[in-house]
């Protein structure tokens, strides 16, 4: 088997959901005159540890809330964990909310140079593989148009095209199959199965079972912020669809899959 | 460790001078003289100035041992400088806010980048000062080479508070509209169209000289007017600028980690 490229170890993030939202300084000082800064602890993940070799397809599962997109931004450095963490062997690339670091008031074009920018790469690079970027999105001379006018689909393919450009250690995926239009969507697929073809380990996120039976070989299964299930695809998706249907009981959880469960009653 | 961060900064070079690039482009897009109203308007502002406050200050104006234009401008330059490096690199957080939440990159970068890129429209801008020093005949001088110390101080005076106000402006925005009246005080107290004259020998002196930002116009002023620097006013100076960007640094670093749920 190969290394560990992914080391997950007892991560937990904890929120402060304040009921109310203070930011400013005569709010902030009047509660705290009248003790009223209370806060809502919220633990988002607790105590989640899994390893992922590489080559490895992990197919992350569990339902809304579940901790799913949470777990991929500590993973991708977004969030810093309260406790536990990470260790990544490679280079990581996030597929999450394409588009995020698009500025609306650059064109396309200038965007390539930023968004490929925050993922790492350097200028003469992504020159170079400008023309590759931009025939992939398929945009043509929309390129040359302030970003603000793209529909949320063309700014996808824009997305997909610049993270993409680069054969990457490891690909998180979050949801991101169902990027634009039919043909764009085939495309994209075609593109994420050649990169698997290349010993890549990836992280897909998704609900449906299907796909993450098709794509992965590995999965976990998260709820309410805890690990309750690592294992063959087979297994794990079996069980989640079972858990959705409401027939099982985390009881039921068969010997193989479980995990040590501390759950509130 | 320090290593870790050394090749963490090298390895994001290049989004920095893509951040910076597209400060200074978004800034002056879609106007039609662009980057040139840098230059027109502190000299419109100096004249402007230079009109008004010759009548005002009357004796006070004359024997500057350089041109009362040239000792507006060059304060009023500094201050811009100041003025806006700090709001920018304040606000930077919280303007790519979406992006923080999104992907992960140093988040120094983007108070840096502001400061940077204020820098550089600040540094273009000075070559009003050397068409005005040229045209006002003043007499060059070896001494105008120490004009560096103060340039490259202002830099870290404004990227030290920008990082400071930046950290504050994620949890309180209040920080913003205080800023606005402290700028404004800090303005007063650099003497940019006026001079310090007047106060010499009472307390009001010392305010003056208290503020960094005054310390750092007057070494420009005196490098122009072909004097040596005065070594203790410099070394407050760059004591002060070094004590901030500690500061900012240590201020930043600390509550970074928070900054994502507060946006």
């Amino acid at each position: 088997m190969g290394k560990t490229v992914l080391d997950v170890s007892h991560v937990g993030m904890k929120f402060n959901l304040s009921k109310e939202k203070v930011d400013n300084i005569k709010e902030y000082v009047i509660k705290m005159l009248k003790k009223e800064l209370h806060y809502n602890e919220f633990w988002a993940l607790k105590d989640v540890s899994f390893k992922v070799k590489q080559g490895d397809r992990l197919g992350i599962l569990g339902l809304n809330g579940a901790g799913k997109s949470t777990l991929l931004k500590v993973i991708s450095g977004v969030f810093k964990p309260t406790e536990g963490n990470v260790t990544i062997d490679g280079k990581i690339v996030p597929l999450l909310e394409l588009g995020a670091g698009f500025d609306r008031q650059y064109t396309g074009g200038e965007n390539i140079f930023l968004y490929g920018t925050v993922l790492g790469y350097s200028r003469e690079f992504l020159k170079e593989k400008y023309e590759e970027i931009v025939e992939f999105s398929g945009l043509g001379d929309f390129i040359d148009v302030p970003i603000k006018n793209y529909s949320s689909g063309m700014k996808a393919r824009l997305g997909f095209s610049i993270a993409t450009i680069v054969d990457p250690e490891i690909l998180i995926l979050d949801e991101v199959l169902s990027v634009g239009d039919r043909r764009f969507k085939k495309k994209s697929l075609k593109k994420i199965k050649s990169m698997m073809a290349s010993d890549v380990t990836v992280l897909f996120v998704s609900h449906n079972t299907d796909q993450i039976r098709e794509i992965c070989n590995k999965a976990i299964l998260l709820e309410h912020g805890k690990l309750i299930a690592k294992g063959e695809v087979n297994e794990v998706c079996d069980y989640y669809e079972k858990l959705i249907d409401e027939e099982y009981d985390i009881d039921d959880l068969p010997k193989s899959l479980r995990k040590k469960i501390k759950r509130k009653q | 460790m320090g290593n870790v961060y050394i090749q963490k900064f090298i390895s994001y070079r290049h989004l920095l001078a893509e951040l910076v690039k597209k400060g200074i482009k978004l800034k002056y897009r879609r106007s039609y003289l662009g980057i040139l109203w840098s230059l027109i308007e502190p000299l419109l502002t100096m004249a402007v100035l230079t009109v008004v406050f010759t009548k005002l200050l009357g004796k006070d104006a004359k024997g500057l041992k350089i041109p009362f234009a040239l000792y507006i401008l060059i304060g009023r330059l500094m201050f811009t400088y100041f003025s806006t490096g700090t709001k920018t690199a304040m606000r930077s957080i919280r303007a790519n806010g979406s992006m923080i939440k999104k992907v992960y990159v140093p988040k120094y970068l983007y108070p840096l980048s502001s400061t940077l890129y204020t820098y550089v429209i600040f540094i273009i801008s000075l070559i009003d000062l050397f068409a005005v020093a040229i045209i006002m005949g003043v007499k060059p001088s070896l001494y105008m080479f120490q004009a560096i110390i103060p340039l490259i101080l202002i830099f870290f005076l404004t990227f030290g508070i920008g990082m400071i106000l930046a950290t504050v402006d994620v949890f309180f925005r209040d920080v913003e509209y205080i800023w606005d009246v402290v700028s404004m005080l800090i303005m007063y107290t650099s003497a940019i169209f006026y001079t310090t004259r007047r106060f010499e020998g009472t307390f009001m002196i010392n305010i003056f000289k208290f503020n960094p930002l005054y310390r750092l116009i007057e070494c420009f002023r005196d490098s122009l007017s072909g004097q040596p620097l005065h070594p203790y006013g410099m070394l407050y100076a760059a004591l002060s600028c070094m004590a901030v960007v500690l500061l900012g640094f240590f201020l930043f670093y600390k509550k970074q980690d928070n900054f994502i749920l507060h946006i």
